[in-house]
């Protein structure tokens, strides 16, 4: 396959790389990144399943392989994945359907 | 999923030395994973010393009534390997008058050996905590089996059994179509024995690892999830889980090689190298027996067949509990399975 793609897969594992040209920044959001995603109020396993739907939503195929891996790995099951996948899709959705009211409102005040 | 083993299927990965030689491959692009003894090095491990050998894990034979997809046995029903009533002796008068506390049989599935309940006995007799690593499956395999949860009991023997997971597809993906019913049944057994009850002292384990190519998740919150899910469906009890790592060797390795996951697990381990769990790796207390009599520092080792490296060590029948202790254990790449995250044993987490 040839390597010339915008998206190369093992360019996910690459990721603390960008810490190459601006170090400081890089470190500043990596601690950041990991604190993030240690347990809290939610727990790990939330947090993935969130970030698993995030990142549908920003259509990243780095974010999404990284956590298809995170969210199984934090014991998370195939319906539960794709429950977080459909709150993605429904709030996308939802997104352009209430603007329908928007439309819905102008086309009031056009017509007669 | 095929039920021959590698090794009927005369696979190059059934070959010990084809192992070893293809984890010490460079990567596809040419870089080389770092070493394990490098790491161990770093953390001040290496050489890897034993701390007190308490345990005897004893593989009683390769032969099993499932062929699951993560074995690193390569076990199955073609498998004849089976360890036989002289050597299990020679086990006994080994460890009689040592602090040698615990036995744990293995397998294959253990029951499978036509010895096996004679060796359980015995080991009561000399009053060794037993533990036995079951498939669950045997117990309904065949009606001479079906008394295994009574015979168990008589003797408080520790019960540490496969369940993947509490769903049937998980499991049954891992451990072949219709595994977790069966499973299911057996728990049931177990617990009408009074296995997994306060207060009757007997012990159920389970053990869970991955059906894929990925980490386990925390120990501490699949037990709260496999005790709630088991009980709600199906009323089941147990004491502890277990969250193991599977390693890259045997038919885990052949899955990674042919789903295109190797080098991202290989390295994913790595990265995961933790010197916690490095310290408390299960090869430090644990001498692992073949069926054949050989001493091994683990049971995975065992299949990579990295005999001690001492001559004058390597069979049972010159047990010297002493120069075991003082052994070098023997380390090789597929060791990161056990140093990965939180660590793993047979007794699951380490750290």
């Amino acid at each position: 396959m040839s390597k010339k793609t915008y998206y190369n897969a093992e360019d996910l594992n690459k990721f603390g790389n960008i810490s190459e040209f601006s170090p400081e920044l890089g470190k500043k959001f990596f601690d950041y990144y990991g604190e993030v995603f240690k347990e809290g109020e939610l727990t790990e396993r939330e947090k993935a399943l969130i970030a698993l739907a995030v990142s549908h939503t920003v259509q990243c195929p780095y974010c999404i392989d990284a956590y298809t891996s995170g969210s199984l790995e934090k014991g998370a099951t195939e319906g539960q994945m794709m429950e977080a996948v459909h709150i993605a899709a429904a709030i996308r959705g939802g997104a352009s359907l209430v603007h329908g009211v928007q439309m819905m409102n102008k086309t009031k005040e056009l017509l007669m | 999923m095929t039920s021959a083993t590698l090794k009927r299927r005369q696979h190059l990965l059934s070959y010990a030395t084809k192992q070893l030689d293809f984890l010490n491959q460079p990567k596809e692009n040419g870089e080389q994973f770092t070493s394990f003894e490098s790491k161990l090095n770093e953390t001040g491990l290496d050489p890897l010393k034993p701390t007190k050998i308490d345990t005897f894990q004893i593989n009683v034979g390769y032969m099993c009534n499932l062929t699951c997809g993560h074995c690193h046995v390569d076990a199955g029903p073609d498998r004849k390997e089976i360890m036989t009533r002289e050597t299990m002796q020679e086990c006994i008068d080994s460890i009689k008058d040592t602090d040698i506390s615990t036995v744990d049989l293995t397998g294959g599935a253990p029951e499978m050996n036509p010895d096996f309940r004679w060796f359980v006995e015995e080991l009561s007799k000399i009053d060794k905590k037993v533990i036995v690593r079951s498939n669950l499956t045997i117990i309904l395999a065949n009606p001479k089996y079906n008394d295994l949860p009574e015979f168990f009991a008589k003797h408080k023997v520790e019960v540490v059994c496969s369940m993947p997971h509490f769903t049937r597809l998980r499991t049954d993906s891992q451990r072949g179509d219709g595994v977790f019913d069966k499973s299911i049944t057996a728990l049931k057994m177990l617990n009408e024995e009074g296995y997994g009850k306060e207060g009757t002292g007997l012990m159920l384990h389970l053990v869970h690892n991955p059906s894929g190519a990925f980490m386990p998740a925390s120990q501490e919150s699949l037990q709260k999830e496999f005790k709630k899910k088991l009980f709600d469906t199906f009323g089941i009890v147990f004491n502890d889980l277990f969250a193991i790592t599977n390693l890259p060797i045997s038919r885990y390795l052949d899955y990674l090689i042919n789903s295109g996951n190797y080098e991202n697990y290989m390295q994913k381990l790595i990265d995961s190298y933790n010197p916690d769990a490095a310290a408390n790796v299960m090869c430090r207390n644990t001498i692992s027996i073949s069926w054949d009599g050989y001493l091994y520092d683990c049971d995975f080792n065992q299949m990579l067949e990295m005999k001690l490296k001492d001559e004058n060590l390597q069979h049972i029948r010159n047990f010297d509990l002493e120069a075991l202790e003082a052994r070098e254990i023997l380390v090789d790449q597929h060791c990161y399975g056990c140093t990965a995250g939180s660590g793993s044993s047979c007794g699951g987490a380490t750290s």
